[in-house]
């Protein structure tokens, strides 16, 4: 076991785990923070997504040794209270069906609209191709994000 | 108490629902509900399979505090399409209810007390629109009775309205203000009562955005996998990787020695057939943290008598299976004479169709957590479709009583019949039992894969006879599949009359001559039910077929299919079955196979998508229509090739005739998602089996469909209709399958026989 200090949304988190121990299972099984989703464990489907200093990673792909001081934003932290406008917009469209997916769907939209305020539907289509939505919640997903762009 | 299947039960309600004050005992039961306000339940019978009476106990629970605050009870599950918000909106809209105000809490899996609550076959709102509506209607009168009585004024004159009664002279009073007084009127007559007017409704047939959006949203949301309980462990589990193997002897030693790994435990599985609600043969590796787990469980060292099944090969057995369609199977339905219309001469197609097994690949992998304590009774937080399935599974692995296991419902990261199945509910409650611990057994994605109960794999061949004057004289169609019935019983070799109502048997076209036959074929991996079941490879042949006979007859396939149906009429079928037709467990005189309706979704299809403008300037569109689950829907896709040939499907039109449409944002998204389901099914996914085992791993290996190839625009159109309503969770896929077939076929001018087409 090796000790990190981790800045999660903001606060700094202080844990004990293995280094290879992927940053998914520390926010879910150490920080109890379950908003970040488990969907497949090997970086192909996007359910895990985080940012890390404003990037998106895949946190099940990412073990916590290679995180250092980089800030984390997990879906708690983008707003508790759900007033980032990819939230309100996805709120607008009543995005989801299950559910299921959509912190990551969420996460790594903020992510594309963070460095490219204004993307084309081709645009949006390639930055979400790694985050399934088995539900198929796709067009609106894609529509939620230009409506999101909208207040950028 | 199970029937053998469980999507196809009878799940008539009749009208016989009765509202009532529940006992204060119940009311203690149901502790998340406010107490101190007026409390309805509601009752009401159903028949059970044989046409018996059966009379369930409170099917909803509806509470109206002194606080104003007006809570329903969810009783069904919720997996996405937003039944925990459609079905409670039909209580508060006929109680005038204030909505943004209304809480929902879930139902815990109680028979006993909301009767039935399996989640699946597209049925919550056909079965509990009515009750659901004389549940509000009946607190809706209690209130305006105890208005009325306290202003002296006429019943009549009063109305409610956001959560408060209000007097045509202008008085007002908050719910909460009238519940004292309502618990001590008489209960009107639920069945007797006035329901409103379908145009006062403000809720019912609009676009209500679901309860839970915002916690979606946020993170907020609780599924199976995001229950906590203190001291909680987690295993994961190497499950028998061939159907039937058993556990030899294995080493935990290098399990054991991964930091975290608590302890190692073996689970004794059903062997062959594996059964519907069995957990697999397993080793568990229980640990303090799901990733040590999963390290644990990978270090595992285990040896299996792999048993009859080592050598199975699906393509092997797909190829067996086609080759059997091409002689007399057993004949299921027959009208007229195929064999004599076939010699009469003129043209025979003959055409065979394979589709392969499908995995849910639910985007939540399946996960449950039980705490047996230690007085033996036990606690279970499920994703479940299928509480009371899931209930009595572990009470029957864990040999208690039934009432014993307390069965509470998380939200379900996608279901499609995966979660319907309590095989993972029991591994938790066995594996709780070992470790005296509340354990949370978490699927890993391979895990999901290699163990899931699959769609079947499918072989058909049609045959289709035109006449001399190139009429469609004659129609012979063979099936054969793996029958769900198999998983549970290795004897069922042929489809169940209940696989065969699903699109197959009920063929609905004026041709003279029919016949439909089976063949056996048995089940070497676990078969379930997934999203529209047997109706997706049955529309996927049929409409592929129909629409090659539209093209050898040079005529434009929707003009030809409106000339193949009747005059408007009801269909029977009578004196042409071989067993017995289903209607999805409705009776036909409530639920009748209408060519009018069929009829309706085929011209607005038509009309809506332009289709003749399309056909002629060029656009590469396919059409078909399929009735599944008492619901009536055509569909056009459109598909183009887009940069480096990458097919692309830029527009997709539905017409849909679901009777009266209670939320028509969760049908227009029930048909969105629909749509790029059944996309999967035609261009990504496959389930394969060598030496046994599944070929394939995770989405690398099971692929589906992802945002650049997904359908661009999907546009709903709802046929305005005041008929029963009945479900759209599972009707958007079987039509939606051969449409894009018949498009891909325009532009690559190749039919398709075979899924999942490669480009
Ligand atoms: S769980 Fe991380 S990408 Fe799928
Ligand atoms: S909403 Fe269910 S997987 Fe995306």
């Amino acid at each position: 076991m090796e000790k990190y200090t981790l800045i999660i949304n903001g606060k700094k988190e202080s844990l004990e785990a293995q280094p290879e121990m992927p940053l998914l299972w520390v926010l879910r099984d150490i920080l109890n923070l379950k908003g970040t989703k488990y969907g497949c464990g090997q970086g192909l489907c996007g359910s895990c997504t985080v940012l890390l200093d404003d990037v998106a990673i895949r946190s099940c792909a990412y073990p916590i040794s290679e995180i250092g001081d980089q800030k984390i934003t997990t879906i708690e932290g983008l707003s508790p209270e759900g007033n980032h406008p990819v939230q309100k917009a996805w709120v607008t469209h009543v995005v989801p069906q299950c559910g299921y997916c959509q912190t990551g769907q969420i996460m790594n939209a903020a992510a594309l609209l963070k460095r490219n305020s204004n993307p084309s539907e081709e645009e949006i289509e390639s930055a979400m191709a790694g985050n399934i939505c088995r539900c198929g919640t796709y067009n609106r997903i894609k529509e939620a994000i230009i409506t999101a762009s909208k207040s950028y | 108490m199970m029937p053998k299947f469980p999507f196809l039960k009878n799940k008539d309600p009749k009208n016989t629902s009765k509202v009532f004050i529940p006992s204060r005992r119940d009311f203690l039961k149901i502790g998340s509900l406010a107490t101190g306000g007026l409390l309805l339940g509601v009752n009401f019978q159903c028949s059970g399979p044989r046409g018996e009476t059966i009379t369930f106990a409170p099917n909803v629970y509806l509470s109206i505090g002194s606080d104003n605050q007006v809570t329903i009870v969810a009783h069904r599950s919720e997996m996405g399409t937003g039944i925990r918000t459609s079905l409670p909106m039909i209580v508060a809209d006929e109680l005038g209810a204030d909505w943004s105000k209304v809480k929902i809490v879930q139902a815990e899996g109680d028979e006993e007390k909301y009767g039935d609550q399996n989640t699946d076959g597209s049925y919550s709102v056909r079965m509990f629109y009515e009750p659901m509506r004389r549940a509000g209607a009946t607190a809706r009168h209690m209130l305006l009775a105890a208005a009325a009585q306290k202003w002296g004024v006429e019943i009549a004159d009063c109305r409610t309205e956001n959560g408060e009664v209000v007097h045509s002279g202008g008085k007002k009073i908050k719910f909460g203000d009238l519940v004292e007084a309502a618990k001590d009127l008489d209960m009107p007559d639920a069945e007797s009562v006035a329901l409103k007017e379908f145009a006062a409704y403000k809720l019912i047939g609009r676009d209500v955005p679901i309860y839970d959006n915002l916690d979606f949203a946020t993170g907020k949301a609780v599924f199976g996998a995001d229950v906590d309980l203190p001291d909680m462990l987690v295993a994961v589990v190497k499950r028998s990787p061939v159907i039937g193997a058993k556990v030899l002897k294995y080493n935990e030693q290098k399990a054991l020695a991964v930091p975290g790994v608590n302890r190692v435990v073996k689970i004794e599985g059903a062997g062959i057939p594996p059964g519907l609600d069995k957990a697999l043969e397993g080793v568990a590796v229980i640990a303090d943290n799901t990733w040590a787990a999963i390290k644990g469980r990978d270090a595992l060292e285990i040896e299996w008598d792999l048993g009859p099944n080592e050598a199975y090969d699906s393509e092997q057995q797909l190829k067996e299976m086609l080759a059997s369609t091409s002689v007399n199977g057993q004949v299921r339905r027959e009208r007229g004479n195929f064999n004599a219309a076939r010699q009469q001469g003129g043209q025979v197609i003959e055409r065979t169709y394979l589709v392969p097994f499908y995995a849910h690949a639910t985007m939540e992998p399946p996960a449950a957590i039980a705490h047996v304590h230690g007085d033996g009774t036990c606690e279970i937080w499920a994703p479940t479709q299928h509480p009371q399935w899931a209930r009595q599974a572990v009470a029957q692995a864990l040999g208690i009583d039934y009432q014993d296991v307390k069965m509470n419902v998380t939200l379900l990261g996608g279901g499609f019949g995966r979660k319907s199945k309590p095989d993972f509910v029991v591994e938790a409650a066995l594996l709780s039992r070992a470790a005296k611990l509340p354990v949370r057994v978490q699927w890993t994605r391979d895990d999901d894969l290699h163990h899931d109960f699959y769609h079947a794999q499918s072989a058909q061949r049609i045959r289709a006879v035109l006449d001399k004057n190139g009429n469609l004289n004659g129609w012979n169609h063979h099936t054969v599949f793996p029958a769900i019935g198999a998983t549970a019983n290795a004897d069922e070799l042929h489809p169940s009359d209940g696989e065969l109502g699903l699109g197959c048997i009920d063929f609905p076209y004026e041709v003279p001559h029919i016949r439909i036959e089976t063949h056996e074929s048995k089940a070497h991996t676990r078969i379930g039910w997934l999203r529209s079941v047997s109706n997706i490879h049955h529309s996927f042949a049929i409409n592929c077929m129909l629409d090659e006979v539209a093209e050898a007859k040079g005529q434009d396939p929707v003009d030809f299919l409106l000339g193949m149906l009747s005059e408007d009429k009801d269909l029977t079928f009578d004196g042409e079955l071989k067993g017995d037709f289903g209607n999805y467990g409705e009776p036909l005189e409530a639920f009748p196979w209408n060519t009018r309706r069929l009829r309706g979704v085929i011209q607005k299809v038509a009309q809506e998508s332009n289709w003749k403008a399309a056909v002629s300037s060029g656009k590469k569109v396919g059409f078909a229509v399929h009735k599944s689950f008492l619901t009536y829907v055509a569909c056009v896709v459109e598909v183009a090739n887009g940069d480096n040939d990458q097919l692309l499907i830029p527009e997709v039109h539905y017409a849909v005739d679901c009777g009266i449409g209670v939320n028509t944002d969760r049908i227009r998204s029930q048909f969105e998602g629909g749509a790029q389901f059944a996309t999967s099914l035609v261009l990504n996914s496959a389930i394969t089996l060598k030496n046994g085992k599944v070929q394939q791993n995770n989405f690398d290996g099971y692929q589906v469909i992802r945002m650049p190839q997904s359908p661009k625009k999907i546009h709903v159109h709802l046929v305005e209709s005041m008929e029963k309503p009945t479900g759209v969770g599972e009707p958007p896929v079987p039509p939606y399958i051969p449409a894009l077939c018949n498009a891909i076929y325009k532009l690559t001018g190749e039919r398709i026989y075979r899924l999942p087409y490669k480009a």
